[in-house]
C-alpha cells in the first residue's frame, strides 16, 4: 500500500472494478411483476411484509421488462405464453437474469406426461440462471434461490470476460 | 319441481323431443344423476321452452361440457358395406338451473362418430352458451351451427386438433420448442 499512502482524503477504500459492479447488481436485483400461476402467490407472499423481499434489494417489482433485471418465471409455461415470456426477456436490458420457480417452469411439473399445452421446461425457451425446486416452493425456498443468484452475480467478471468463474456452479464455493 | 316432474312438463311442452330418460327406472343404465337425452335438431326449441315455460323457468344455463366415447363406434365387417353412423360417441351435456323454481336438470345431445360432429347453437336462446360452446369447439371439435364466433378460445388460433378426444395425438413441437 506504500504507494498510496497519505495520498487520498480518510474513509476511502480501494477495491476492484468487478467487486463494485457485483455488488451494485447484486443489491438491487429488480424482478419483473410478472407471474404464471400458483408459484405467483409465493413470489408475492416473498414479496409482502412478512418474507420482505427488499430485505435482499429485490423487492421493486417493476411494471416493466425495461426496468427490470430478473425475470421470476412463477408457474406453468404454456405454449400459448412461451412466445410472450420470449419477448418480455428480449425486451429486459442486460444484464438479465432468469429464476425458474418451481416445477413447472423447470420442467414441466405435472404437465410432464400429459400436458400436451405445457412446455417442458422454460429453459426450452430463454436461458436459466436459478432453478428452484418445489410444487409451490416455500417462500424460503424463493429467498433462497434468489440467494444463489446474487452469489452467482458475485462471481461474475465484468473486466475479464474470459475468466472461468462464470462457469462455477451455484451453491459450490465461491 | 323434481326431474320426474320436469321430464313430464318438458315432454308435455315439446312432444317428441326427448329421445330418452335416463334415470333410477332405466332398465338399460340406471343413474342417480337423472338426465334426458332430447334429439340434436330439437335443442334450440327445448331450450326455448325451457327459458319462457312458466313452470320451468330455467334463467341459468351453468354448463355446456363434451364428452368422447371412442368405443361408441359401429365396427366395419369384412365383406359388407360401410356401417352407418350411430349416435353416441360424442356427447353434448347441458346443465340448467332456475334460480326462480330452485330446481336443476340436465340434458344431452348424441352426435355420430365425425372428424367435426355437428349441433345447432343455443347461443341465441342463452348468450352464456357463446364462451361454453367455443369451449367445446375448441377442446372437443364439436361444431356449432349458427355460433356467432365459433373460434378456439383456450389454445392457440393456429393449434392443431383438438386435445380432449381420446384420438388426440400430441404434438412434437410448437413453434419451434419441443415438446418431448
Amino acid at each position: 500500500m506504500g504507494s498510496f499512502e497519505n495520498r487520498f482524503e480518510p474513509n476511502v477504500l480501494t477495491t476492484t472494478v468487478d467487486r463494485v459492479v457485483n455488488w451494485a447488481r447484486r443489491s438491487s436485483v429488480w424482478p419483473m411483476t410478472f407471474g404464471l400461476a400458483c408459484c405467483a402467490i409465493e413470489m408475492m407472499a416473498v414479496g409482502a411484509s412478512h418474507y420482505d423481499l427488499d430485505r435482499f434489494g429485490a423487492g421493486a417489482f417493476r411494471a416493466t421488462p425495461r426496468q427490470a433485471d430478473l425475470m421470476i418465471v412463477a408457474g406453468t409455461v404454456t405454449f400459448k405464453m412461451a412466445e410472450l415470456i420470449k419477448r418480455l426477456y428480449e425486451q429486459m436490458p442486460d444484464p438479465k437474469y432468469v429464476i425458474a420457480m418451481g416445477a413447472c417452469a423447470t420442467g414441466g411439473g405435472p404437465y410432464y406426461k400429459y400436458g400436451y399445452h405445457v412446455v417442458k421446461g422454460v429453459d426450452r425457451v430463454v436461458p436459466v440462471d436459478v432453478y428452484i425446486a418445489g410444487c409451490p416452493p416455500r417462500p424460503e425456498a424463493l429467498i433462497d434461490g434468489l440467494m444463489a443468484l446474487q452469489a452467482k452475480i458475485d462471481r461474475a467478471n465484468f473486466m475479464r470476460k474470459d475468466a472461468a468463474a462464470r462457469a462455477v456452479p451455484v451453491g459450490g464455493s465461491a | 319441481m323434481e326431474f320426474e316432474q320436469l321430464a313430464n312438463r318438458l315432454a308435455e311442452i315439446c312432444p317428441g323431443a326427448i329421445v330418452e330418460k335416463v334415470d333410477l327406472d332405466n332398465p338399460d343404465k340406471p343413474t342417480k344423476d337423472p338426465y334426458v337425452v332430447v334429439a340434436a335438431d330439437r335443442i334450440v326449441e327445448v331450450m326455448d321452452k325451457l327459458q319462457t315455460d312458466a313452470d320451468l323457468r330455467f334463467d341459468c344455463l351453468l354448463s355446456i361440457g363434451g364428452v368422447d366415447y371412442p368405443d361408441v363406434m359401429p365396427k366395419a365387417k369384412k365383406g359388407q358395406p360401410e356401417p352407418e353412423l350411430i349416435p353416441g360417441r360424442f356427447e353434448v351435456v347441458y346443465h340448467m338451473l332456475s334460480t326462480i323454481k330452485n330446481h336443476r336438470f340436465v340434458l344431452k345431445v348424441l352426435l355420430p362418430h365425425d372428424d367435426e360432429p355437428v349441433c345447432p347453437t343455443v347461443s341465441n336462446v342463452y348468450s352464456a352458451a357463446n364462451w361454453h360452446e367455443r369451449e367445446t369447439w375448441d377442446l372437443m371439435g364439436i361444431r356449432f351451427e349458427g355460433h356467432p364466433d365459433l373460434r378456439r378460445i383456450l389454445c392457440c388460433e393456429d393449434w392443431v386438433g383438438h386435445p380432449l378426444r381420446k384420438d388426440y395425438v400430441f404434438p412434437k413441437e410448437y413453434h419451434g420448442i419441443s415438446a418431448e
